[in-house]
């Protein structure tokens, strides 16, 4: 099947060594290079630069909030936030590690399926055009909205929240890796067929290395989006979860404490970005 | 002497079905190429000289006349042929010596048995030390050499070049021209090195093919008569000069003949200098 349509390709075209790629609509998409360069640290003139930054942020709020005395429900002092985070700790840390548990699950079924899907999908263009609608309509629909529809059906467990994960995840990840796969060199399909490659051996050797910038793409902003879906899904499904602390917090005015389960959200984002992006650089980033 | 025919390509033409209608590639083109010779085509670009290499790899098919590569019909790529593109095309996430492997990687063989060859083979085209650079680190010369030594890692008879040094600079290009006969003598591989430089093309080869602009058919046949090896210096004697001319002149008379019959366009010759 789709050996055939290698065929057909060096068939039908004239070999003019151009790498093709079609352009298709895909949510979130952008450069790998500026995505991890985000991250990357260059020398101590950077780093000083950076903590420069926070310490002025952080020092002038601490310090307006002293002098014109504004309540804590209004704006916490940092060393307020401080204070109530660690104070809230022993009783947060099960909500952590639930939304966590939720992030990871519904993050590693979704980036799979949607991995699966895209690498299966590639193989009949056809069937991919139709399709693509569908994916873009689940990306820019909130999957936090279908939340209580999961939870009528499945309960107010973890469960629907990992669906919720996943439904938020596959999608993104889908996309950008069929416009990684869509990188079709043809000139490197030419040069492994030469040698006598194999359909599966032109996938794995040749168009899966070229997709993996894109699929790394899609695996950090899928990252992301989980992130947000997971937080949203436990302020909708309450009991658990550090969004269902911030609803509670925020329900009290309890607004150190409330600051202090976003710094925790927060961090959790900043490490999938550090996490993925560093697996990007280290496997993903080749250059032409 | 009698020789085996090792290439033997008999009237055939190539049809794509393009955006804008039929395009006839090439059509009727013949050529026959004896065990170990070295056979250049030089024609203008878009002439179809590298349908015509992408057919006898396998490729993709003629759509009329017959190929044959030792003895047998062409219909899928073989092991005996291994092409070089006209970009070194080396695949960017692999390190030099990745690159090399990956065409016995390809055809499941066992690397080891391999290896002392392609050192070798890394050391004839003076690339030792760079095993572990990736292309991007490499100069183009470099990288086109890494193709050369990856073309000939698994051994194949007969070596298919299609513009391998186009796109690099003149005295990189004349280096690797002096290369390559080098490897050739060594080697005794089949040689089919396509290009559009008429010098390149009297200095390299035994016998040059000349096309006519798309459709591309066979113009004319020299056989090249200057002493091997090679002498230094021989682009800038007269006998090279003559040969060089004779086959330009034959090209523009061809120009002429087309115009005359109102059939040419002027872009399909901007190649030729």
């Amino acid at each position: 099947m789709g050996s055939k349509d290698y065929d057909k390709e060096l068939q039908d075209k004239i070999p003019d060594f151009k790498e093709k790629e079609e352009e298709i609509p895909s949510a979130g998409s952008f450069d790998i290079s500026s995505a991890t360069s985000a991250v990357t640290i260059h020398g101590w003139k950077q780093i000083l630069g950076i903590i420069s930054v926070a310490v002025i942020v952080i020092g002038s709020w601490e310090l307006l909030v002293r002098i014109f005395n504004v309540p804590t429900f209004v704006l916490p002092s940092p060393s307020a936030i401080i204070r109530a985070l660690i104070l809230s700790l022993p009783n947060i840390y099960t909500d952590f590690l639930f939304t966590l548990a939720e992030l990871v699950s519904g993050y590693v079924i979704g980036a799979s399926i949607g991995l699966i899907l895209a690498a299966l999908l590639i193989q009949v263009p056809f069937l991919e055009k139709i399709i693509t609608p569908y994916i873009l309509l689940l990306i820019t629909t909130p999957t936090i909205a279908l939340v209580p529809l999961l939870m009528l059906r499945f309960g107010f467990n973890i469960g629907p929240r990992i669906m919720a994960v996943a439904l938020a995840v596959g999608p993104m990840v889908m996309i950008n890796s069929v416009t990684g796969f869509r990188r079709t060199d043809l000139a490197k399909v030419a040069l492994a067929k030469s040698y006598g490659a194999s359909t599966s051996q032109i996938f794995l050797k040749i168009r899966f290395p070229l997709a993996l910038p894109m699929i790394n793409v899609g695996l950090l902003v899928g990252g992301i989006f989980g992130l947000i879906t997971a937080v949203g899904s436990d302020m909708v499904g309450g009991k658990m979860g550090l969004g269902n602390k911030l609803s509670y917090y925020g329900s009290l005015a309890r607004m150190d404490a409330f600051f202090g389960v976003i710094i925790l959200v927060a961090a959790t984002g900043i490490s999938i970005w550090i996490l993925i992006s560093w697996i990007g650089r280290k496997w993903a980033s080749w250059k032409e | 002497m009698f020789m085996k025919q090792i290439i033997d390509i008999k009237n055939v033409g190539k049809i794509y079905e393009g955006e804008k209608g039929l395009v006839n590639a090439i059509e009727n083109f013949s050529m026959q190429v004896e065990e170990g010779d070295f056979v250049a085509i030089v024609g203008p670009s878009g002439c179809g000289k590298t349908t015509l290499l992408w057919g006898l790899t396998g490729l993709h098919n003629f759509t009329s006349g017959k190929a044959y590569v030792l003895e047998e019909e062409i219909t899928k790529p073989r092991r005996e042929v291994g092409i070089i593109f006209q970009q070194s095309n080396l695949l960017p996430w692999r390190t030099l010596i990745e690159n090399i492997y990956f065409p016995l990687e390809i055809m499941k063989e066992n690397i080891n048995n391999y290896k002392d060859r392609i050192d070798e083979l890394i050391e004839g085209v003076d690339l030792t030390g760079f095993n572990d650079s990736f292309p991007r680190e490499l100069s183009g010369g470099m990288q086109q050499r890494a193709s050369i030594v990856r073309a000939l890692s698994y051994d194949p008879k007969i070596l298919l070049m299609d513009e391998p040094f186009g796109a690099l600079d003149a005295y990189t290009r004349d280096e690797m021209d002096t290369l390559l006969l080098e490897i050739w003598s060594k080697t005794k591989k089949t040689i089919v090195f396509v290009t559009h430089r008429i010098e390149e093309a009297v200095y390299l080869a035994n016998k040059v093919y000349v096309m006519t602009a798309r459709p591309g058919t066979n113009l004319a046949l020299y056989n090249i008569n200057l002493p091997r090896p090679r002498p230094e210096g021989i682009t800038m004697e007269m006998a090279f000069f003559d040969i060089v001319a004779d086959i330009k002149k034959t090209i523009v008379k061809d120009v002429q003949a087309k115009k005359e019959a109102g059939k040419y366009r002027s872009q399909e010759y901007s190649t030729i200098a």
